[in-house]
């Protein structure tokens, strides 16, 4: 039975992690590399790189953590932030990285998600969605925003779901801005209107604080998988104890 | 020597970082001689399969793969590396593929997410060396939408379930392949291509 994937996200910036300062037994926390190689042996499924530094300097860096991560870690990687074409998911790629993830760039170009898809595969394109719910309404909807939250687009975030699906996106990674950094638990009632809408994977994001909160989108809300930063970053579960609580509520995860 | 085949696609760098991490030396190669002087094969991939034929092809990689396989040399293929030996697929229309293997490659039935993606367990139908020191229905990591249907069951030497039960790992004497990604699978997937080399550097 394919298993639920748990997926610990870092925030890069300058080559360094940003969040994440609790970890005993690492001599530096804001290592990329070391991090990576943390999660790799405690059992994350998958990890997911957000490049948040968005200049020329800070991509050549990136690039370079990537490949010094993929030598050591033997596990999925998504990179993703401030990808703007082809050219920049070859380079991800190359370095070795598994999947790119593409926000703004796919929205304002929507043809980037099926080139992308023809030249490296639908399984390489994951298309990330950051959304905010709108109104008040019987039926709940939710706005497509980019350009990290800072813009409204106006899109339905279901549409776009869908569009870049049909598109050629093989994987969505779902972040409710409502929730996001409030620790209150997923958005729920979201991800299920998207995991539904859509024929691929979903990976749920923004609100995670306990781990009732990843058993709850991974049930109710439909998820594939789970990602989380700061409940991992600062220590508050480790991926054993994560995997120990879903799967003694009968949620399949690989221990 | 290893020769890890070339042909413009596929998670190169990954298995090849996977090699290294193991200690084995490796050539990364787009020449046809460089197969045929091979002590073992590696075909790794992703993406699609017709385009990987059609880029075999233009590489004249064709016929000297069949000839190391049909010789019973150590062979290895990842995902689409797998998917490559069979008659055919009916990825994107029907593309006939190697043909080392008889069978077809078919899409994974609807109702579930497609791509297969994620880690699921590999139940061992047959003892291989590939398998030595990893427990029977270990997880590996998957992604693909196609899977191979061979019509010699006997070739079948791992299957994972998704909705149906299918082919994750082939082995006939040298000949290996799997569906997942042994690279991308952990402590377990390290063994299986250590497993491998030390099959293969024997075997040669």
């Amino acid at each position: 039975m394919l298993t639920r994937r748990i997926i610990p996200c870092l925030d890069v910036k300058g080559g360094r992690v940003v969040k994440g300062k609790s970890f005993i037994r690492l001599q530096d926390a804001g290592d990329p590399v070391g991090l990576a190689d943390f999660y790799y042996k405690e059992g994350a499924d998958e990890l997911v790189f957000l490049d948040i530094t968005a200049t020329p300097e800070g991509r050549d860096t990136m690039v370079d953590v990537v490949e010094r991560i993929s030598e050591r870690v033997f596990m999925p990687l998504t990179v993703g932030g401030g990808l703007r074409n082809i050219g920049d998911m070859r380079r991800m790629l190359k370095a070795g990285a598994d999947k790119v993830s593409i926000n703004t760039a796919a929205l304002r170009k929507p043809a980037i998600i099926s080139e992308g898809a023809e030249k490296f595969g639908n399984q390489c394109i994951v298309v990330a969605i950051d959304a905010k719910r709108v109104g008040d309404g019987e039926v709940p909807r939710w706005e497509v925003y980019v350009s990290s939250g800072q813009e409204a687009t106006g899109i339905d975030a279901v549409d776009w779901a869908k569009q870049a699906v049909e598109l050629g996106a093989g994987e969505i990674l779902l972040t409710s801005m409502d929730a996001d950094g409030h620790k209150a638990g997923y958005d729920i009632e979201l991800t299920r209107t998207i995991s539904e809408a859509v024929t691929v994977p979903v990976i749920a994001s923004g609100g995670a604080g306990t781990l009732r909160d990843l058993y709850q989108v991974l049930t109710e809300g439909k998820a594939d998988a789970v990602l989380a930063a700061s409940i991992f970053h600062y220590g508050t579960y480790s991926i054993a104890k994560t995997k120990q609580f879903l799967s003694d509520r009968g949620i399949p995860v690989r221990t | 020597m290893i020769a890890v085949v070339d042909y413009g696609a596929g998670n190169l760098r990954s298995v090849t970082n996977a090699l290294a991490k193991l200690g084995y030396g490796m050539k990364i190669t787009s020449r046809p001689d460089d197969i045929l002087s091979a002590q073992a094969v590696i075909l790794p991939g992703v993406g699609a399969a017709g385009d990987t034929m059609k880029s075999l092809e233009e590489l004249g990689m064709v016929e000297p793969i069949r000839q190391f396989i049909a010789a019973g040399r150590p062979f290895l293929g990842i995902c689409i590396g797998l998917q490559m030996l069979f008659t055919g697929t009916e990825e994107g229309g029907w593309h006939d593929c190697l043909g080392v293997l008889p069978g077809r490659v078919r899409r994974l039935p609807g109702g579930l997410k497609i791509p297969h993606m994620g880690w699921n367990q590999v139940k061992q139908k047959t003892a291989h060396p590939v398998f030595d020191g990893i427990p029977d229905e270990a997880n590996f990591y998957f992604v693909h939408s196609y899977y191979a249907e061979p019509e010699d069951s006997s070739l079948v030497a791992g299957e994972t379930e998704y909705g149906i039960s299918f082919c994750s790992v082939v082995a006939r004497g040298s000949l290996v392949a799997t569906q997942f990604h042994p690279e991308k699978s952990g402590e377990y997937g390290l063994k299986m291509y250590d497993n491998f080399i030390r099959f293969a550097l024997r075997a040669g």
